[in-house]
């Protein structure tokens, strides 16, 4: 794990005027779950794209195995790219897609077959190796696209949003089996969301990007828990976010800070636990969401906070407060985390 | 109004139907019928001494298709119509590659601008200013002369058979202008064919270890053969049929287009011409089912 895999040393690329990706640094190691999560033009998958090389930096250095790839062309970088689209060739069958890295490599036919069938394999597709990508569902082509990317075995898998377009619940069982083959073939995953639970749940760390920069970088926990600024606060999770005055009456510094929604109690008595931030307000609204209730509160003296109430009772079929009732909210101190100013 | 719209809501194939009679009749009528009217032609025959047509089942029309004049004109024809669609293919190609690949959006549209004007002006009128261009004192050899290159227009019309007299009055000339006539109709599918591949399959090709000319022939060149067999369908059968380039611009020998022209016209022999026109058609169901064969339709 100490080994560089993919190292970007000052990387700038522009499209026109625009800077997709700005002065970006970082290190991702050997057989590590590195993933790029922000919104969409954030920058995240033109990194991607210069790891692969279908982009070219304007500035800086980009690395792989600490050699420096900046004028190498795709085809001789030992790096493999999960499409968002798969990219799967209509023509070819699924097998002839899956083998077409070791055609290339001149690996004899019936050789390369049968690395091809024991790909398919891995991602529990065999027997569908005589079909065309467009009698596939959706599932299906994901999975032809991950068994060509791994068949050649390359030091690291690029996924360009891979899960996009499949539906919750296969996105959440591709995710896990994702992480498992990751695990299980121990190569470096590179990974590119916009969907920050995606990104908690699968990575071993994750650079946040905004605006072609990095925001933040280090591992999951540390991304939810303690946001460096209010755009990481508010893209990953949501956030309540406090400042000015009212950060000061409520924690006795100056600079800003977030308090997750999960975190505020709400109750009609004030709570007279110690070390515990206590501030008043009225109910705007409350949306029921099955596990948990979302409601809007409105601070006397300050924003609109939104309060994640998770509904353990399960007899209670009407709302505990409604709106314009007047409600406590109370937090531990310990939840506040102050953003850098 | 709405009890109409409520009562073609009910009765889902009336309306159907109704949309589908007009183009049906002209199809079914106008199309197919004149199409089997002239094949039930081919098999009547021409009495030599009345110069009737003589309605009577008989294949000696086909037997006088197959004399030895008539299979040379078969010959030249099918010959020019597979160079020429073949020379089409190497010149339309890098330039629907440019168009559909390389170039900005609004070089682009004054490419496809470029490529279609020649088809808003009448196309005899082309035919003759290609005439004027290739004749002896035209601006083409002129033009070669002032690069003292007129020996090598010298040696191309000294070669056999293409060659003659000048330009204008040889098969070279005719091939040129056949060329210039047809290219629109195959630069235009194979760039329709070349916009629809994806360019992430390119990308995943070189991302699999596929160097660029890899990446054309196991991807880029299948996927757009459907666009190349399109237009050669253009290029060629249009030049089976041509009767108007061959006169104007050649060496006066007969192509298929002229021989139906005058058989049914001055000759009055309308079974000969009749069959002279299935040639090409079995030529282009042969061509079809060879291009399906070769695969040629899978990437569709």
């Amino acid at each position: 794990m100490t080994n560089s895999s993919v190292r970007f040393e000052n990387v700038n690329r522009h499209f026109g005027g625009i800077k997709a990706v700005d002065k970006v640094s970082f290190d991702v190691k050997e057989a590590e779950f590195f993933t790029f999560l922000g919104p969409s033009g954030s920058g995240k998958t033109t990194c991607l794209r210069l790891i692969a090389g279908f982009e070219q930096a304007d500035k800086g250095q980009i690395f792989i195995s600490d050699k420096l790839v900046n004028s190498i062309p795709p085809y001789d970088r030992d790096v493999h790219t999960v499409f968002q689209d798969y990219a799967l060739f209509p023509h070819m069958t699924v097998l002839d897609n899956v083998a077409y890295g070791l055609m290339i490599k001149k690996i004899p036919k019936p050789q390369r077959h049968k690395q091809a069938e024991q790909a398919l394999e891995m991602v529990r597709l065999t027997g569908l190796g005589n079909r065309r990508p467009a009698q596939l569902s959706g599932g299906q082509r994901q999975r032809v696209a991950l068994a060509r990317a791994l068949v050649g075995r390359p030091k690291i898998l690029l996924l360009d949003e891979p899960l996009g377009a499949l539906d919750l619940k296969l996105r959440e069982q591709m995710q896990v089996e994702l992480k498992e083959l990751q695990t299980q073939v121990g190569i470096t995953f590179i990974y590119v969301t916009h969907d920050q639970e995606e990104a908690l749940s699968m990575s071993d760390r994750i650079a946040v990007f905004n605006h072609g920069k990095i925001e933040q970088l280090d591992h999951p926990r540390v991304i939810y828990e303690q946001p460096k600024t209010s755009f990481v606060a508010g893209f990953v999770g949501t956030s309540n976010l406090i400042e000015g005055q009212l950060a000061q009456k409520l924690s006795g510094q100056t600079s800003p800070f977030t308090i997750r929604p999960e975190r505020i109690r709400l109750t009609q008595e004030i709570d007279t636990a110690p070390q515990t931030i206590k501030v008043a307000g009225t109910v705007h609204d409350i949306i029921y969401l099955g596990m948990y209730t979302r409601s809007h509160i409105q601070l006397d003296d300050g924003p609109l906070m939104t309060v994640h109430s998770q509904n353990l009772d399960s007899n209670s079929s009407s709302p505990k407060f409604h709106k314009g009732d007047r409600v406590n909210l109370s937090w531990a101190a310990e939840h506040m985390h102050h953003l850098e100013p | 109004m709405r009890s109409l719209s409520s009562f073609f809501y009910r009765y889902q194939r009336l309306s159907l139907l109704l949309l589908l009679a007009l183009p049906l009749l002209w199809l079914g009528v106008i199309y197919l019928g004149s199409l089997s009217a002239l094949l039930a032609q081919s098999f009547f025959s021409l009495d030599g001494f009345t110069g009737q047509v003589v309605k009577e089942f008989t294949l000696s029309t086909y037997t006088q298709l197959f004399s030895p004049a008539n299979l040379d004109v078969i010959g030249r024809t099918v010959t020019m119509a597979l160079v020429v669609t073949l020379a089409s293919i190497i010149v339309a190609f890098p330039l629907a590659y440019t168009m559909a690949r390389a170039a900005s959006p609004a070089l682009r549209s004054l490419l496809y601008l470029l490529v279609l004007m020649p088809l808003w002006s009448s196309y005899v009128v082309r035919v003759y200013a290609w005439k004027l261009i290739l004749a002896k004192e035209g601006v083409l050899n002129w033009f070669l002369s002032k690069l003292h290159l007129s020996w090598l227009s010298d040696g191309l019309l000294g070669l056999p058979v293409i060659g003659g007299p000048s330009l204008s009055l040889s098969f070279i000339g005719t091939f040129l202008v056949f060329l210039y006539i047809w290219l629109p109709y195959m630069i235009l599918p194979i760039a329709a064919g070349l916009e629809r591949i994806p360019k992430s399959l390119l990308e995943a090709s070189s991302d699999l270890g596929g160097k660029p000319a890899l990446s054309f022939w196991r991807v880029t060149f299948p996927l757009v053969l459907p666009g190349i067999v399109a237009g050669s369908i253009f290029t060629f059968s249009l030049t089976l049929g041509d009767y108007i380039i061959p006169g104007v611009v050649g060496n006066s020998q007969p192509f298929i287009g002229q021989v139906v022209l005058i058989q049914q016209g001055t000759a009055g022999n309308i079974p000969l011409a009749a069959a002279f026109t299935v040639v090409p058609m079995v030529i282009m169901a042969l061509y079809l089912s060879l291009a399906r064969k070769l695969g040629a339709f899978e990437a569709l």
